[in-house]
């Protein structure tokens, strides 16, 4: 193990390894004085940044952060980490890594092309010595385009998941819930229902409404049911009209172990979907969530600070090329993220680390009643993300989820971001908004709630589609 | 909009959702503003609010006992699940050592609001139905969550912890009670291990139901050895509210 240390204010610190150094140097959050990971004093955290600013990146490649034997996700990330493209990368240390990221000959294209050569570790620490604005500046530098029925995260667009959660999956009211999010322009990166009964035949009917739905309106988008990969496969394997297959992961084998999954089974689901060939201008067909302190929370962390353990599941959801990847970034709780400050920091991160590692990055801006965080604070990071270039945030009737009980953001302020920042949502959507007589001259949203006809098309068509069910 | 013609005003009724909402240029109007924040604000205060301990046990048709987890306030209880989950040693001290078939712990959990204003009244109406198991003291803990059950019921000796706790507050719901039943408990129990009766309150489950349930449940678990998982597999499954749960587990 290697030894860190540095001189600052006439005091020597000293850090045991690369993950003590890199939980030092972590922004102050619950999860890690949960953990018993995080500095000792204020000070204490900015000698870790002093001393990791100077540490060589090579140093990550023969760290460990979990021994590879026990740990599939580290051999996914040392056997898949490509020499070539570190190349460039390889004389620097973190300090430098953080310059060249600022550095505005670093865009879009070099981003990439280092893209395979980056572990997460790296992605982390990078990001610990980066203020919220570098984060931001940084990761607006790199767009991430994937595509399924529509193209996701095309400069100037912004896109939304629509979510129309019900308490008891009751079809017509989620059919409600969807109708109202359409005629807000929302649902361009997913309609995606988190059911509140995992079982089988519960998903098959609500994919099928919402199947049944987008059909008849030949709405360009794609519909997920967030249960499980393996009730996904079944679902597939009874022919339900599956879209996207989804799944919770997180950064260490054990971790993901207490979801349920392995590489094996995320392989097997992605095959699966795969397989349908339903997308039509593209063939990402994974959506995965994430969110701090998942590992913690399993007792699965193995001592890693819980930003960096987060960025490891990303390492795990680019090798299934997703459409989509949020972090769901205050729902877990005032224990991992205790207020307002700590989620901004930790979404912004999130995201940041999410599009470094090449994935389509969203996020479900949200927070607990518990947390000490209210809409004010959702509004500053959804805002935030949006300067960031964020490819998709979630959505809500009114910002509450009457199934999972917390507070995400709206319709509305999907509309506000795009109004305010001139955004659009995804290209073949947004001709279909337009179809259906949705925008005004200037592309922006017309109030179709207050007037009629895509209202009155919408809500008989979801009618004639629950209706009898 | 206009008005009788308005299609919402039949579509409200389908979904608890927040929709149909209108615009003011891209936000909501004030009123469904401000129905937000108030919703937001009962529902921290129901987080925040004390426990009035002797105001619950004076309810009570049994003698009480009050203790406080390892967490000092409601800052450190939010910050520190893990002590949340253990008793202060004081309190140990004052539990009686039992044995005693069943245990009520009521417990604040996180909406002191939900216990304060139904626990003593659900322990009135479970007590008939729980003829024939020796019931001892209640015991009413402060700043604790789940698990200090297991605690508590292994230092009273108790066969069964029947813990009345108030439950995570949503937006429409801040007073909602749940009640977790634990067969043997013993420090080191897992979630696993219990049974839980969810979402107690005006518009959920009412105390008849939820006292029933509870009843039948104990039945069973005394009679098997055995609460939790592989007891519910037994049990009509699908409680929407013990699916919530996990949905609400899963999500991350």
């Amino acid at each position: 193990m290697s030894i860190y240390q540095t001189i600052a204010g006439n005091q020597r610190y000293r850090f045991d390894g690369l993950k003590a150094l890199l939980a030092a140097a972590s922004p102050a959050r619950s999860g890690d004085e949960l953990a018993g990971l995080a500095a000792e004093s204020a000070a204490h955290r900015i000698a870790a940044r002093y001393a990791l600013a100077d540490v060589p990146l090579t140093d990550f490649l023969s760290a460990t952060f979990v021994p590879y034997e026990e740990d599939e996700v580290t051999r996914l990330i040392v056997d898949g980490h490509d020499p070539a493209a570190f190349a460039p990368l390889s004389s620097m240390t973190v300090g430098q890594f953080r310059d060249w990221l600022l550095d505005p000959r670093t865009q879009t294209a070099e981003l990439a092309a280092v893209e395979r050569g980056l572990t997460p570790e790296m992605v982390a620490a990078v990001s610990k010595l980066m203020r919220n604005q570098d984060l931001i500046a940084v990761a607006r530098k790199r767009q991430v385009v994937t595509a399924f029925r529509n193209t996701v995260g095309l400069p100037g667009r912004l896109s939304t998941r629509l979510q129309p959660n019900h308490p008891s999956d009751d079809l017509r009211g989620i059919g409600v819930a969807t109708v109202d999010g359409l005629l807000y322009g929302a649902g361009d990166a997913v309609i995606g229902i988190n059911p509140a009964s995992d079982n089988v035949p519960n998903c098959q009917a609500v994919l099928q409404m919402l199947d049944e739905l987008r059909q008849r309106y030949e709405i360009p988008t794609q519909t997920c049911v967030l249960t499980h990969v393996s009730n996904a496969i079944e679902l597939i394997g009874r022919g339900a009209p599956t879209d996207l297959v989804f799944q919770s992961i997180a950064g260490t084998e054990a971790a993901n172990s207490g979801f349920g999954i392995d590489l094996a089974l995320l392989q097997e689901g992605y095959e699966a979907a795969l397989s349908l060939g339903r997308g039509t201008v593209g063939s990402n067909v994974m959506y995965f969530e994430t969110g701090q302190g998942a590992a913690l929370s399993a007792g699965a962390h193995h001592g890693i600070d819980q930003q960096t353990v987060e960025v490891r599941a990303y390492a795990v959801a680019r090798q299934y090329k997703p459409l989509l990847v949020n972090t769901v970034v205050g729902f877990i709780g005032p224990e991992y993220l205790y207020d307002g400050k700590q989620i901004i920091r930790a979404g912004l991160e999130d995201h940041f680390c999410g599009k470094l590692m090449g994935l389509p990055m969203g996020c479900d801006v949200c927070y607990t009643n518990h947390a000490e965080a209210d809409q004010d604070d959702m509004d500053l990071l959804m805002t935030a993300l949006t300067v960031a270039g964020v490819t998709f945030i979630i959505t809500v009737p009114g910002a509450d989820d009457v199934m999972l009980s917390y507070q995400s953001t709206s319709f509305h302020d999907a509309l506000y971001l795009r109004s305010t920042f001139d955004l659009r949502p995804a290209p073949e959507f947004e001709q279909w908004l337009d179809g259906m007589e949705m925008l005004d001259g200037k592309g922006r949203l017309r109030d179709t709630l207050a007037s009629g006809r895509p209202m009155q098309r919408l809500i008989g068509g979801m009618q004639a589609v629950t209706d009898g069910r | 909009m206009a008005g009788d013609l308005d299609p919402w005003n039949r579509l409200r009724r389908l979904t608890p959702s927040r929709v149909g909402l209108g615009r003011v240029g891209d936000a909501p109007g004030l009123k469904d503003v401000l129905a937000f924040q108030f919703a937001h604000a009962q529902a921290r205060d129901a987080v925040h609010m004390p426990l009035d301990a002797p105001a619950i046990a004076a309810q009570l048709p049994l003698a009480s006992v009050f203790v406080a987890s390892a967490a000092p306030d409601r800052g450190t209880f939010l910050r520190r699940p893990d002590l949340g989950r253990q008793l202060d040693p004081a309190s140990a001290a004052r539990l009686p050592p039992g044995p005693c078939d069943l245990v009520f712990v009521i417990a604040d959990g996180l909406s002191a609001r939900a216990v304060q204003d139904r626990a003593a009244a659900f322990v009135q109406v479970a007590l008939p139905r729980l003829k024939g198991w020796s019931v001892g003291p209640v015991v009413i803990a402060s700043q604790a969550r789940v698990a200090l059950g297991d605690e508590i019921g292994e230092r009273m000796g108790a066969g069964m912890s029947i813990m009345l706790i108030g439950e995570r507050p949503g937006l429409s719901v801040a007073d909602s009670l749940g009640i977790y039943l634990t067969y043997a408990p013993t420090r080191g129990r897992r979630d696993a291990d219990r049974n839980c009766i969810s979402n107690v309150h005006a518009s959920g489950l009412s105390y008849e139901q939820a006292a029933d349930k509870l009843a039948w449940l104990i039945s069973e678990a005394m009679a098997r050895k055995l609460s939790g998982v592989r007891l519910k597999d037994d049990v009509d499954p699908a409680t929407v509210a013990a699916a919530r749960e996990g949905a609400a587990l899963s999500r991350s």
